[in-house]
């Protein structure tokens, strides 16, 4: 994490009654840095986020947003919070940018700026020739888009994005994961929540692992990645060449060959192996035609995670008993 | 410790905004239409009843809202059931519509309290419905220009505009109640059957309901029946539980207001009736302090009720 934190929250807890939807969560945010909050439907994502921006009660603990109390000072944090609720609805029989006039003027900007920070959210976003158009015939994807600009227009110092990418094909998740970025190279910390790993494991800095509103794993998917799945590196190579699996075996810190089609190899290692492996499939006279590491996925962290999670609760809860 | 800045902030724009949508709505085009319609038709039957019978009356133009000819009730009953149908179809899906197009968690993460959101939807409502009724006002004082011929005097146009006031302030109470209804259930169908179901109960069944209800709490005293009168204690309670219901209280506000020679609006003893010249008109001062109370309870049940609506929604989850 770089610099300046914007978010910063300590044992954030919310109790819905006896139940507890989040419980003593401990996170920060930087500036500029996209965090994840990742993890299953109802582990308590969308609850933390409705905490940072004062709309729902904080039972215990505390969080501060740009030095604010969501609790006290809900306006100034509102003000240069931008938020893109999960499935963002706009009223349907409004056009796209009176939509963000309604918008603009509840943020109170001035009559002179607000067409201008209008168009340019739009432009952004990519939606400038559909700013006279009814909401009501845009696709899910450009409503996303629309509510991107509306962050946009609001000059937001954080963007928080409640399932940003669900239910959008493929297309429209990387055009969408592409303004996320663009948020981060002008230093707006964006804060997202996701249940679909994969997708957004690629523009996150740093993910935080819900589940049953604890959060399980905080840090870099590198990191995560050493620290659950083992330091261990998995390198695919596809070349030719005569004995060349039994060549790599030997290279220092190979664990295992595994063959994995024609002329397709495995290798695990404690180590990225692929300067070695390059030298000694050029050193058999083979034919190299593919050296790639894999890098640890946030599915296989996760399911990792939880695989081994019950057998460690089971342990606990022997310990509680031998306790008593 | 108090929150920052004013609960108030941005009441204007949704203001604006509701009252935009209000007005370009088809729902109130076609709420319109119907109140123009049926106060037309009861306009009508009150003036061809005014040319067949009125010779000589001091306040022929107020006669113009109270009468009515078979089959069509005069323009105020009219009114008094049409002006909560226009309250309930512009409030009951003021509050779970934002839910159900999902733009509620949008509109509260802008830097505005929830205050301002409840605030500015019953004002909008309010300002939507005083303007169809200024206009149907306006209507009817033109139309019965025309059709009786005769200038109202200064006390009547200013028993009209206190008739138009307090149609606002009745609109206000339907209102509240529609606003109460779309918070407390997600589904504006479900809310919509509940006002139309309790505004039903209030109008038509709760007048009957009162007096049985008055007379197991005041049991009718033989003596008084068999003189053929009311008992006293019963006749009260019965005004008591009638005036919970706000469509009493208005349709006693107006018979007070548009008929001047209201002396009272409940039962009186012969005694206090002493000296009286029985069917003298009353000077509009003495009238609206015979309506006084009447107005006062429908502004404060409006407010209650908004008051009960707003702490639900204070303490409602955001999330759908």
């Amino acid at each position: 994490m770089s610099g300046e934190i914007v978010i910063e929250a300590k044992g954030l807890t919310k109790k819905y009654g006896a139940a507890t939807a989040v419980d003593h969560i401990s996170f920060s945010v930087g500036r500029g840095e996209i965090f994840g909050l990742l993890g299953p439907n109802g582990a308590g994502k969308t609850t933390t986020i409705l905490m940072m921006l004062g709309l729902t009660d904080i039972s215990e603990g505390e969080i501060r947003v740009l030095g604010f109390d969501p609790a006290r000072e809900p306006l100034s944090v509102k003000r240069r919070v931008g938020y893109l609720p999960d499935a963002v609805g706009f009223y349907d029989q409004l056009t796209a940018a009176d939509n963000l006039r309604y918008t603009a003027r509840l943020i109170g900007f001035k009559k002179a700026e607000r067409e201008e920070k209008i168009a340019a959210g739009l432009n952004r976003v990519g939606l400038s020739e559909f700013a006279d158009k009814r909401v009501s015939t845009f696709s899910r994807g450009m409503r996303q888009r629309l509510g991107l600009a509306e962050i946009l227009m609001k000059g937001a110092q954080i963007a928080i994005l409640d399932e940003p990418t669900s239910g959008l094909d493929p297309h429209a998740t990387s055009e969408l994961l592409a303004i996320i970025r663009a948020f981060k190279a002008e230093g707006v910390s964006v804060l997202l929540s996701s249940h679909l790993l994969e997708r957004v494991q690629s523009v996150c800095d740093r993910v935080a692992l819900f589940s049953g509103g604890r959060i399980a794993l905080m840090g870099s998917v590198a990191e995560l990645g050493r620290e659950v799945l083992g330091g261990g590196f998995v390198v695919d190579i596809e070349a030719d060449g005569a004995g060349l699996a039994e060549r790599l075996a030997l290279i220092p810190g190979v664990s295992g060959v595994e063959r994995t089609g024609i002329s397709k190899l495995r290798l695990h290692a404690d180590r990225d192996v692929r300067p070695e492996a390059a030298v000694e499939v050029v050193g058999s006279q083979g034919r190299l035609r593919y050296l790639g590491v894999q890098e640890p996925s946030l599915d296989a962290i996760y399911n990792r995670y939880f695989e081994t999670r019950p057998n460690e609760e089971l342990t606990m809860k022997d310990g509680a008993r031998d306790a008593a | 410790m108090r929150r920052e800045g004013s609960a108030f902030q941005g009441v204007g724009v949704v203001v604006l905004k509701e009252l935009s949508d209000h007005l370009t709505s088809v729902r109130m085009r076609v709420l319109e239409w119907l109140v123009v319609l049926v106060a037309l038709a009861a306009l009508y039957g009150a003036i061809q009843q005014i040319k067949d019978t009125t010779a000589e009356d001091p306040f022929l133009f107020l006669r113009l809202f109270t009468t009515s000819r078979e089959p069509l009730p005069s323009f105020v009953s009219f009114i008094s059931f049409l002006v909560p149908l226009m309250a309930i179809g512009l409030g009951f899906d003021a509050v779970n519509g934002e839910y159900n197009r999902r733009t509620m968690s949008r509109i509260l993460a802008q830097p505005i309290y929830r205050d301002a959101l409840l605030f500015g939807k019953f004002l909008a409502g309010l300002a939507t419905l005083a303007v169809s009724l200024i206009t149907l006002w306006l209507l009817v004082m033109g139309l019965g220009l025309l059709l009786i011929g005769v200038p109202p005097g200064a006390e009547e146009i200013g028993r009209c505009i206190l008739f138009l006031i307090v149609t606002v302030i009745y609109a206000g109470v339907w209102l509240a109640v529609a606003l109460l209804f779309s918070i407390v259930f997600r589904s504006a169908a479900t809310a919509a059957l509940v006002t139309l179901g309790i505004w039903l109960v209030i109008t038509f069944i709760w007048p009957v309901l009162a007096g049985a209800v008055a007379q197991m709490i005041v049991p009718i005293d033989p003596r008084y029946a068999a003189l053929g009168l009311q008992t006293p204690g019963t006749a009260e309670a019965e005004h008591i539980l009638a005036r919970l219901s706000p469509s009493t209280l208005f349709a006693e506000t107006v018979v007070a207001i548009l008929d001047p020679t209201t002396r009272s609006l409940g039962p009186i003893y012969l005694s206090q009736m002493q000296g009286a010249v029985l069917g003298a008109p009353l000077p509009i001062g003495e009238s609206i302090l015979i309506a006084w109370p009447q107005t006062v309870g429908m502004i404060a049940s409006a407010i209650v009720l908004f008051v009960i609506g707003y702490v639900i929604f204070q303490r409602q989850e955001v999330r759908a």
